[in-house]
């Protein structure tokens, strides 16, 4: 099974990930295709795109949450231990909660409703480290603290804790396992600025040197603000990979789509990408989103690979001539 | 003119959630009302939108005041407002398909004739293709439901729009088609906006004038 990680290496290698689901009269939901991407020590990877694009079936496929109906394709690697072919035994005891920490979209659904925060910080505790019993009291408060969760509310139930500190207890609880892969769902959906940056600096923070940040959101100013690099998904594809700092400033996104989503924020042209994304269950042949494309010709026909970090055809061709 | 005269609403008695707040939007003014989450601005657009009664205070509606709340406030006044919410899934009945939730408001102020003109012109207005109206709230994104949300706010044609933090779970492009739907909407039918948020780019963005909650007299309670 696993060996210790070495210093070297990414924490998390996806190659050709791909999941579709299994409808009734054998039609099928293609939700991810063939996703590649690394994640390194220290790195934050954000993965941005519209909603029903197939983000958090990505986050689902790497924790093997998927239901009965998924079919997977392609290998995760995390550690040594490939998450789309590991049994739940391996999942429940090594992966969840201890190599990959998850931070939830919506942390008041995440923790249990009919228990305090103390006693869910001291229950993950006990099953996530080898802490003596008479220790788990105060390795509880300590957590809550690298969270900057505050002590006085620990004893509270999490309907009477604001949205930001739910988010905070859910941290908490997601760094216990010292997972050396941190997941972020929509960590930020329904918060207020402040708030969205308090969080995302936070996640920052935790990542550290050692950890690695996965990142799934639609929220592109919390993407620039903490991200390196930014992997856009459309209609179940990757179809760009960029550093972020080239993403956002210059010379800015290069698929058409990715172009789009940056001029449609407020603070940019504000304005939208006509007509909406194509179904999963009947994605065109060609590239996906040339029905939406201004520079849709003959040649978005034939799927266009993700090639030096684009999957494009007339990026390609800008980028040649 | 719709006015909001020293409200003080909130879901006790005792402990209500803001005092004395007014505010007033003239007609065609998109007002944004600014705040952080859990100051009470979710509840004031409530009350703008005769949706929740207020402890105290007037709301006064193109100079007629607000003849009840919920639903025992005058049609009149009910059809004035349209009022899309935050989350399409928790403001889209579960069982209607997406045609006959825009079509509901219609339907239910014996406008039946007028169904099947007014949702085909609605739904292509926001974007929402046929294929779609056939399906239910479960079958589509958080961004579609939300576009069928917004026509079902303006199926009646209200003189008033209250948007609660309309694109707070949408993506950048949703968000903008969305909002631009409701600046098309205004322009054409003079409509008064009160956009409630707390993106402050996209209000100032969006609104000729937006407003802090703290400049509005109130005085919270907390």
């Amino acid at each position: 099974m696993s060996t210790p990680t070495t210093t070297s290496g990414p924490v998390l290698s996806v190659q050709g990930l791909s999941v579709r689901f299994r409808m009734r009269g054998d039609t099928f939901v293609r939700a991810v295709s063939d996703a590649h991407f690394e994640l390194a020590p220290g790195e934050c990877l954000a993965l941005v795109g519209e909603s029903g694009c197939g983000k958090s079936v990505l986050a689902s496929a790497l924790l093997g949450l998927l239901p009965g109906n998924a079919e997977t394709a392609g290998s995760a690697l995390l550690d040594g231990i490939d998450l789309l072919r590991a049994d739940e035994q391996t999942l429940a005891r090594t992966v969840r909660g201890r190599r990959i920490g998850l931070v939830p979209q919506s942390p008041a659904a995440h923790l249990t409703p009919v228990r305090t925060v103390r006693s869910q910080l001291e229950e993950t505790v006990r099953e996530l480290t080898v802490t003596p019993r008479p220790d788990i009291r105060k390795a509880a408060v300590a957590a809550a603290e690298r969270a900057a969760f505050p002590a006085d509310h620990l004893d509270r139930y999490p309907h009477e804790l604001s949205g930001g500190l739910a988010q905070r207890a859910a941290t908490a609880l997601a760094l216990i396992g010292d997972a050396p892969l941190l997941l972020a769902d929509e960590p930020t959906t329904g918060l207020d600025r402040d708030l969205v940056e308090r969080t995302v600096d936070e996640l920052k923070r935790h990542t550290g040197d050692t950890r690695a940040l996965l990142m799934i959101t639609h929220d592109l100013a919390a993407a620039e603000r903490i991200a390196d690099r930014i992997a856009v998904m459309y209609a179940g594809r990757i179809v760009e990979q960029a550093d972020a700092r080239a993403f956002f400033g210059e010379p800015g996104p290069r698929h058409p789509y990715a172009r789009g989503l940056l001029n449609a924020l407020p603070e940019r042209e504000f304005t939208p990408i006509p007509g909406l994304p194509p179904e999963l269950a009947d994605l065109p042949d060609g590239c996906a989103f040339a029905p939406r494309c201004t520079s849709a010709t003959d040649a978005c026909e034939v799927l266009p690979p993700l090639d030096s970090g684009v999957a494009c055809h007339h990026a390609l061709e800008a980028q040649r001539a | 003119m719709l006015e909001l005269q020293d409200v003080t609403a909130g879901y006790e008695r005792r402990a209500p959630v803001f005092r004395a707040v007014s505010l007033s939007v003239a007609p065609g003014e998109a007002v944004g009302l600014l705040g952080p989450s859990g100051c009470g601005k979710s509840t004031l657009a409530r009350v703008a939108a005769l949706l929740h009664r207020p402890d105290s205070g007037r709301v006064i509606i193109d100079g007629t005041p607000a003849g009840g709340w919920r639903h025992r406030a005058p049609r009149a006044q009910r059809t004035a407002f349209g009022v899309v919410f935050q989350q399409p899934r928790l403001s889209a009945d579960p069982r209607l398909r997406l045609a006959d939730l825009v079509a509901e408001p219609l339907r239910a102020n014996g406008r039946s004739a007028e169904v099947t003109e007014t949702v085909r012109k609605l739904t292509a207005r926001v974007g929402l293709g046929a294929e779609l109206l056939g399906r239910r709230p479960h079958e589509v994104s958080d961004g579609q439901l939300q576009r069928a949300c917004l026509a079902r706010a303006l199926v009646l044609g209200p003189r008033w729009l209250v948007c609660d933090e309309m694109t707070a779970m949408l993506d950048a492009s949703t968000t903008a088609a969305l909002v631009a739907v409701v600046e098309e909407y205004r322009a054409e039918s003079g409509a008064g906006l009160l956009a409630v948020g707390h993106d402050r780019v996209l209000l100032e963005r969006w609104c000729d004038r937006t407003v802090q909650w703290g400049g509005l007299g109130a005085s919270l309670t907390k």
